[in-house]
Formats: structure tokens, sequence, C-alpha cells
């Protein structure tokens, strides 16, 4: 079975973000950029499939050279080669399914797993893209998945719950936290992803169909105020809560 | 706690290739993930992790600048280097367990051992599936190795060893003992296993530094060694300090993950900490204390990364190792005393890892070439007169 992951090269969640002065986009001075975290997930259940089914693990990834860092991330955790697709403009949702889209087609893969959002644009319309354009069925945010011959039986979270769904290959699996332990990058998977070929391919053809306008900070938290200290603020607070702050 | 991403100031990091920075990253979390969260508890009570050791083997820990073909990562003394820092950032007492396994027990039967020797043992010991330990020091003979007085004796088939070790790291969880011993007055590498008749490792109790840690002493009465366990490559003296030069390596590395633990620990308080109605960061004494520790450790990276690149591209010596060993375990426990004063009272309770750290890194400043001894090692190389001897 010919698998590919999707991985996405974002900033850490703990880096202070801050605006660019073209007012378009972040700042990346003085930012560690990681693997999302959800597409660890996806590496991971790529690579146990593959050890269940055989086969071979593909890593895609749309961007700039330093994507390379994630890509080799994930050869290191053992994925077998990676594609890196060049874009010079940062692609929108749309942009980055059809980029991947035409690698993944070339490639063949008929197993296809992406993070069910990246943490940078927060989207969490990829994989679901990536599908309609590759004419892949697709199941997402799933949190458990079983692989029977061609049959896909996969538990995916929804609002208060879980659903089971059955499909078939050709496939694309969106995962969310749950699925899977994903595993350490061994030292010896480290230094054998040196060996390993990045290919690059370019998205010369591909645009986006948004545009951003501007980006801006949400407003600071407003400080927290304190209605009282003992048990006679119980009943302002309790009304607060209910007429001001609307939440119980 | 948010997420440690190491002390840079003078961005090192762009020194380093991107494997090593991943090798490095990698056992960071690892540490984060396996070693910070449980190693308070370890230490007060006096044990050492059992659990670990296979976690430590699956990533590739145990003699990692080894060849490959006996199961072993291969990467490079730099990279080696910084798996020493992230571990004792940890702590010092895994990051001996780890030195002793790879640089005491793995270099010298990789060094001197036979090829059936090799093939045997390293890759149980890469696996973890056998733990190492290494007895030189005796308990008369610590700055003064060469006159140790365990004795082997040639018999049919092999030789009867007998004598005494004492401050031997793993020693009661050792599966096997690269023992040194005189053989007709002459210092050979043995390697006991533990089962062989004879052979008790009792532990060491008591102590007040390196607590999740095992020490023992060795006790060899009339043990049987068979041929076959003679290191054949082993020649004097100088072959069991080629072994510790390696791990003093390791060491020069490792005291400074432990020294960027205590000053990320103190920088991260003092900048909370309010008293006076400001945060004690913004006093001047507080401030100069700081700095004062990120001099010295930036130093110490610098340091050590050239001691790494000479390690691999050949032109290392042993002075050299001793020079870097010296400075960064005394400045590394220096650091931790300050660190430990930045925080007050806070510094000296088990809910910060100063005082670990501050304990570990006194065995660390002694052991494997006392601070004194290599003082002398480095004035001799310098001024052609041997002060010892």
């Amino acid at each position: 079975m010919k698998i590919a992951v999707c991985v996405s090269h974002v900033p850490d969640t703990a880096t202070k973000i801050k605006i660019a002065n073209s007012g378009k986009d972040i700042d990346p001075s003085g930012v560690t950029f990681i693997i999302n975290p959800y597409d660890e997930y996806a590496v991971e259940e790529a690579l146990k499939q593959k050890e269940a089914l055989g086969g071979e693990v593909t890593v895609f990834s749309v961007g700039g050279d330093a994507n390379k860092e994630s890509i080799r991330k994930a050869l290191a955790m053992g994925a077998d080669k990676g594609v890196l697709i060049k874009s010079e403009n940062e692609l929108d949702s749309i942009g980055i399914a059809k980029a991947l889209a035409v690698e993944i087609k070339n490639e063949g893969c008929e197993l296809v797993f992406c993070g069910k959002q990246s943490v940078d644009y927060d989207d969490s319309i990829v994989g679901q893209l990536l599908s309609a354009l590759l004419g892949y069925n697709c199941v997402s945010t799933v949190v458990g998945l079983k692989i029977e011959g061609n049959k896909i039986t996969a538990e995916r979270e929804i609002e208060g719950g879980r659903e089971v769904i059955e499909t078939q290959i050709p496939v694309v699996i969106t995962t969310q936290k749950g699925l899977n332990e994903p595993r350490y990058a061994s030292l010896k998977g480290i230094m054998g992803a040196k060996k390993k070929t990045i290919e690059e391919k370019s998205s010369a053809n591909v645009e986006s169909s948004t545009e951003v306008i501007k980006m801006r900070k949400p407003a600071p938290k407003q400080p927290g105020r304190i209605v009282g200290n003992d048990v006679s603020a119980v009943p302002e607070l309790v009304k607060l809560l209910r007429e001001e702050a609307k939440v119980i | 706690m948010s997420q440690y991403n190491g002390v840079d100031y003078f961005n090192i990091e762009s020194l380093i290739s991107y494997e090593e920075k991943m090798i490095r990253d990698t056992v960071r979390e690892f540490v984060s993930i396996e070693i910070i969260p449980v190693i308070e508890k370890y230490y007060a009570e006096g044990k050492f992790p059992m659990g670990l050791i296979s976690k430590m083997a699956n990533l590739g820990l145990f003699g990692s600048n080894l060849p490959q073909k006996y199961g072993c990562v291969e990467m490079n003394n730099v990279a080696y280097g910084l798996v020493m820092q992230e571990l004792e950032r940890g702590d010092s007492g895994i990051r001996s367990f780890v030195s002793v396994q790879s640089a005491l027990v793995m270099y010298p039967i990789f060094t001197f051992g036979s090829e059936e020797q090799k093939d045997f043992w390293l890759p149980l010991l890469a696996k973890g599936e056998k733990i190492g330990c290494f007895g030189l020091t005796e308990p008369d003979f610590g700055s003064n190795p060469s006159g140790l007085i365990t004795k082997a004796e040639k018999v049919d088939g092999g030789y009867l060893l007998n004598g005494a070790k004492m401050w031997i790291t793993n020693g009661s969880i050792a599966d096997v003992a690269i023992i040194w011993a005189k053989l007709d007055g002459k210092i050979h590498g043995f390697i006991v296993e533990k089962n062989f008749k004879g052979f008790t490792a009792p532990e060491m109790k008591g102590k007040h530094s390196l607590r999740a840690s095992i020490t023992s002493e060795l006790i060899l009465d009339d043990v049987f060694v068979p041929e076959t366990h003679l290191l054949p490559k082993s020649t004097g003296l100088k072959s069991a300090l080629k072994c510790l030069n390696q791990a003093r390596y390791g060491i020069a590395w490792g005291v400074m993950g432990a020294a960027m633990e205590c000053y990320e620990t103190a920088l991260t308080y003092s900048k909370s900490r309010i008293q006076f109605n400001k945060p004690i960061a913004a006093f001047q004494m507080t401030q100069e204390k700081l700095v004062n520790i990120l001099t010295e450790i930036t130093k110490a990276q610098l340091l050590n990364l050239q001691l790494g690149r000479m390690k691999d591209n050949k032109t290392l010596k042993h002075t050299h190792v001793s020079l870097a060993k010296r400075n960064n375990c005394e400045k590394a426990l220096e650091i931790s005393h300050i660190s430990r004063e930045i925080l007050g009272a806070n510094g000296i309770i088990n809910e910060y890892p100063i005082m670990r750290h501050s304990a570990n890194l006194e065995s660390v400043k002694t052991y494997e070439g006392t601070h004194e001894m290599h003082t002398l090692i480095v004035g001799e190389d310098i001024t052609g007169f041997p002060a010892f001897e």
C-alpha cells in the first residue's frame, strides 16, 4: 500500500507571535517552528498502518526550505521518503490542498493521512478539500481506525460523542489527539533519515482563492475582577456569571 | 511549567548541524517527559529508576558513538556530548548510568576486546539487556590508581581474581563488570560476570549525593575468570585511563545540562518572586548573579563545542578533556549554589531541582579525576613538571 502523510511546519504553540511589518503575515524571526502536533498523529498512524499492511510512507509538505525540518522529523520517525512542494507565496487551504493533490496523485497514494487541523491558521479543512480534489472518501477528526482489505472502519469525534463510519480505500483520514501515541524519533532513526531523499517539486501553477488583507492580534485579555473574598460574595458572583458573563 | 528550550545566548545553535540539533531535541523531550516528572521520588528513596533502562536503550542512548554493526547509533561526538548535556539536565545520576554503560563498559570492550567479545557483549549492552559497571578505584587507591592491589593470577584455563573495588556506579545492578587488576604487576582489564563464584557487589548506603544512582563495592574473592574474558588489547593503566577520558568528555558536557536547569529555574523564579513590591529580578544584585551564571554557561558551551569538534577530527588531547572537565564541573557547582541563593529558602525544597543538582555536582566534581588531579594534569602539560607521582 502506498501511504501518504501530509505535514505542516508551524510556529511552536509556546511562541509569542509578532505581526510582520507588512501587516499580512507573522514575523518569523525568533520563532521556533515545529511539525504540526496533529500531524504527528498522522505520521504515527501512517507508520502503524505500514507496519501492519506493508508498503511505503511518503511525507508531503507545502512551503519553503524550512519545511524540510518537519519532513525530516517524520523521516526520522520512520517514513520512507519526503516530497517538498515548494511555494513562493503563502498559500491558503485550497491552494495547499491543490498542491498536495497533484503530487499525491503522481505518487499513486491511496491511503492519505493529515492532521485534523494545523495549529497556525486553524482552518481544519485541508484534508477534506484534498479528498474532494482526489475523488477519495474522507473521514475527519478520527480517534480510532481499523483497516481490513479495502474496508475502513473509523471512529470519529463529534460534538458530545463519537460516531463510527465505514468507508473504502482510497481515503483521506484526518487525525485527532487520542488516535495513537506518536513515537519518539529514535536516535538511530535521526541518523538514518540523513540517507533518505526529499524530492523537491514546484507548485507554480497553484493559486490561492483568498487573500489575507490584514492580520491583527486579539485584544488583550481584560484583567479579572474580584467581587469579594468570603461567602457573602457568592450571590453577587452568581448574578454576574448569569447576567454579565452569561455562562450559567 | 513552560516548555524548556535550552539556554543559548550566543546562538551557538547556528554552529551545530541539523542532525545534532534533532538528536539534542529528542533527548531533551525524553528527559522532560520520562525523567523530570519522576526523578525527585527516586532521589528521595535512594533508588535508580530501573524502568528507564529499556526506554533509554530503545532511544539508542547506550554506546551511541559506537558503530552501527553492534546495534549502536554511531553518532558523532558533538551529538554524544549534547545527549549527555540533556540527560544531566534531568539528573547527574541518570547521566552517570549512561556514561558508565557507554564510556566505561562498551568503550573498553570495543577498544580492548576481541572480535568475539565485541560481537557478544556490545549488542546486549546497547539493547540494555545487560548492564555494566567499571571497577578501577579501590578503597585505598583513588587519585593514585597505579597503586591498585586487586590481583589476577594465571591458573589453568583462566585467571583467579582477588581484591576489592569501591565507589562503583551501577555495581549492584550490573550483569557484568570491567575489572582492572594486576597480572604479574601489570594492569589488565577483565570481563567479570555477576554470577561468577566469589563475586559480590554490596550497595553503598548513606549518600547525600547522586541518590538516584546506585553506588557499590565490588568484592572479588578467588573469582575464576576464564581466558576468554581477559580484554586482550588492554595494556597497563593507560588503557583504563583511556576509558576514563571518554567518560570525562561526557561529564564536561553533562554538567552544563544541570547548570542550565539551575539557571532556568532561578531566572524564572526571580521574575515572579515579589519582594519590596517588585520582582527580585529587578534588583541589581540578582541581575549580577544571573549574568554571571549566563556568562559561565555560554563560555562552557563554546568550550564544549570545540572540545567535541576536536574529538571528531581527532586532534583532541586528554589534557583538553581535563581542562574542560575541571572548569565545567567547578562552574556548574558554583552555578547551582548561586541559583539556590536566588531562590532563597525555596531553593532547598524538592519542588525545585536546584538542591538535587547541587548535591549531585559535588560528586561529579570529584569523580572521574578530582578537580585537583585535573589541575595537575594540565599543569604538567603546560610546564613540563609533573607535580604528582
